[in-house]
């Protein structure tokens, strides 16, 4: 708790230049990664920060020293080399993006394994502080590390937001955007550039290996909540930022534990959040709204039921045959008649059901739908009578009002459907 | 150049995982799962660590299952993310490798004390300590590296799956719908074939590393796949290059002293490169006489 304290009320200034740079490296990383994961390129991220591992070597190796300038240089170099070596065998060769992108990443990162090795065995005391860079130490980062990796990040975010327009033309629909007069080209470019600064300055906190997430989780996840691409973005900076300071919390705490590995736990875990319980899109929500409509459909085919039963002259029907008219769906059967009698849509007399005045108009409505619909699909489309059936069936649940009304008018308000059978209106005698 | 007895062991006992992997990594790109294979060789990470935990060595079969077991495990993700959650499949893949490796990190780092394991071996293993690491019996008999035994009882489960169910991975590989016609069961092919690379994973990862795994699942077969369009070829095509680029690699390593797992990556990327460059489109319009490339054909 102390501990607690101490960092959340930031009275250590050093933690305030972590804090801060933590936030900006998770929002201008997620940032970028939003528009990568829309683009469905969200892997080439992953490949961009494995091969950026030789470059940093290759920087550190010039340098002698862990200077950030160098660093961030050699792994831009490398960044860019890898993103144009994926795209020039996309377009060169006939093999499938994934084993492209799998086969650059992995030699990338063989390659600066290498590099690595041969620095080890050299002896630079400076070397230790090298293995941040494959696991992230948030902690590490210094005040003048902060205007390098820091500045950056803001450059991200604002040449993100001055050219919205831009970039979301390349990744919704690049076709167009080349048809209106836009260089496309030159964005995807300009983008890409965007994309491997964010990958070189995220490494610092995450560390090579799970930077991917840093690029796509906070997108994925907030994915989930909004369909406006401003709110998208703002939402996925807000989760990566949170989780950052979370974890570098952690690694404040326990002193040897990397940074990254936390960060990528509580994004997954928001992301976890997001995809089971956020509304309309969540597994949850779409699996409770399927139930609901479920439960609708079928209290509308007993509805149905009820209402055929009157025009074969029957007054209503024992229960037996309405669980018998549904196989296997007894517990349903029991569970809509339940509900429609309580909304007084049908009564029940001992085992025998009857629609109510109510209920009548009801199914009358359910069956003028579905009944409208056979002869619309007939009349405008030609087709067949014996073909209609189906199409009405899944229909009738879903047909608002104001269709109804423009189905009436457009049909001229007709009195016999496909079938011969009545289309029957609320003043009709049942 | 030195060849002696240790380098001998090296280089066969590289050889015999970089065929292992090549093996499954030719089906594993004919259905375009390389970056599952990825994905699979970074989340077995948390079943070795509780394997090691539980059994208190590397030896033990318990790292072997947990590390079969979270290779389905995350199979099982990805595709839950897929189809339940409906998140694209690009980043289906980056959020379950992601977070089960994070979570082996932690791991390490918490079991530190207690596990004989540190991120660097995770990373990028070390072959070169091979010829030490001796398998002796309770008698104090001398049986030679332990990896060697490993990497060749690897190699044989993995021939053994591959000749056993050619059919099935063939057929599965190419048109999974017609596969279910003739009923063959694609989806037990499609988790045995994951947890064979799951299980080569955690039996190559001491000597090259979990990350470079996926390097000779990769690679060899897309070489392979730039020279030739028939399968049986594609095989043979990939094992020869896992054996040359581990011998090239080796006295690559020793020249420069280096990481050898890291080293024979390295070589197989130029033969990839190389390849690729030679078989390009470009380049064949260019200066190729064999064959021209389709778009040429047709304003020819």
């Amino acid at each position: 708790m102390e501990d607690f304290l101490y960092f959340f009320t930031f009275q250590d200034p050093s933690i305030v230049f972590v804090v801060i740079g933590i936030i900006l490296l998770g929002v201008g990383s997620a940032y970028v990664g939003t528009y990568s994961f829309l683009d469905k390129k969200a892997l080439l991220g992953d490949a961009i920060s494995h091969a950026i591992l030789p470059g940093i070597c290759l920087g550190f190796m010039l340098a002698g020293e862990k200077n950030p300038l160098f660093i961030v240089s050699g792994a831009f170099i490398s960044g860019a080399l890898a993103t144009f070596l994926s795209s020039w065998l996309n377009k060169n060769t006939r093999l499938s993006e994934d084993a492209i992108i799998a086969s650059i990443l992995s030699i990338f990162f063989g390659f600066g394994i290498v590099l690595l090795t041969i620095i080890q065995k050299s002896g630079n005391p400076e070397m230790a502080g090298l293995n941040q860079f494959i696991f992230g130490n948030a902690i590490a980062i210094q005040e003048s590390d902060l205007y390098i990796y820091g500045g950056l990040a803001v450059f991200i975010i604002l040449c993100l937001t001055i050219f919205q327009k831009e970039f979301s033309l390349l990744v919704f629909n690049p076709d167009y955007g080349r048809a209106i007069g836009f260089p496309m080209g030159m964005i995807r470019v300009i983008f890409n550039i965007l994309m491997i600064l964010s990958v070189v300055i995220g490494i610092q906190a995450i560390g090579v290996v799970l930077m991917a997430a840093l690029l796509i989780t906070p997108g994925a996840a907030a994915r989930f909540w909004t369909d406006r691409l401003g709110v998208l973005v703002i939402l996925a900076g807000v989760f990566s930022a949170v989780s950052g300071v979370l974890g570098t919390y952690i690694s404040f705490v326990i002193p040897q534990m990397p940074t990254g590995p936390w960060v990528v736990v509580f994004l997954s875990i928001l992301a976890l959040i997001s995809f089971l319980f956020a509304p309309k899109k969540g597994v949850l929500s779409r699996y409770i709204s399927r139930r609901i409509y479920l439960k609708k459909t079928h209290r509308d085919h007993l509805l149905k039921l009820l209402y055929k039963g009157i025009e074969a002259d029957k007054s209503g029907l024992p229960i037996e045959e309405i669980y018998e008219a549904f196989p296997f769906q007894k517990k349903q059967s029991e569970q809509s008649i339940k509900n429609l009698a309580k909304d007084n849509f049908i009564t029940q007399n001992q085992s025998f059901i009857e629609l109510s005045i109510s209920g009548k108009s009801e199914a009358k409505r359910i069956v003028r739908l579905h009944r409208l619909w056979e002869l619309y699909l007939n009349e405008y489309m030609n087709i067949a009578p014996d073909h209609v059936h189906d199409t009405a069936e899944k229909l009738e649940h879903i047909l608002t009002p104001e269709m109804e009304e423009l189905l009436e008018s457009r049909l001229n308000f007709p009195k016999l459907d496909p079938h011969q059978e009545n289309i029957p209106r609320d003043h009709d005698e049942l | 150049m030195s060849f002696d007895q240790n380098a001998f062991l090296i280089i066969i006992t590289a050889a015999m995982i970089a065929i292992s992997c090549g093996l499954l990594g030719v089906f594993m790109m004919l259905r375009k799962m390389s970056m599952t294979g990825d994905a699979i060789s970074h989340a077995v990470l948390p079943g070795i660590v509780i394997g090691f935990f539980v059994s208190g060595s590397q030896r033990g079969l318990e790292v072997i299952i947990g590390a079969g077991i979270l290779g389905i495990l995350a199979t099982l993700m990805i595709d839950w993310l897929r189809r339940k959650a409906r998140v694209q499949l690009d980043a289906s893949i980056g959020i379950t490798f992601t977070l089960l490796f994070a979570i082996g990190i932690i791991l390490i780092n918490l079991l530190a004390y207690k596990v004989d394991l540190d991120q660097e071996c995770v990373l990028y293993g070390e072959i070169a300590y091979l010829p030490i690491d001796l398998w002796l019996t309770k008698s104090g008999l001398n049986m030679g590296p332990r990896i060697l035994y490993l990497s060749l009882l690897n190699l044989i489960l993995v021939t053994a799956f591959i000749i056993l169910f050619f059919k099935e991975l063939k057929v599965t590989s190419f048109d999974e719908n017609f596969s279910k016609v003739i009923g063959i069961p694609a989806g037990l092919i499609n988790l045995s074939l994951m947890s064979m690379v799951s299980y080569t994973t955690v039996s190559s990862f001491e000597a090259v590393g979990a990350i470079l795994v996926v390097a000779l699942l990769v690679v060899p077969p897309a070489t392979a796949f730039l020279w030739t369009r028939k399968l049986k070829l594609l095989i043979q095509l990939t094992i020869v290059l896992g054996i040359g680029i581990s011998i090239v690699g080796y006295y690559l390593a020793y020249l420069f002293d280096s990481s050898i797992a890291g080293m024979i990556v390295s070589v197989a990327g130029i033969a990839f490169l190389a390849s690729a460059l030679f078989k390009s489109k470009s380049f064949l319009s260019r200066f190729g006489t064999s064959r021209q490339p389709e778009s040429l054909k047709k304003i020819v």
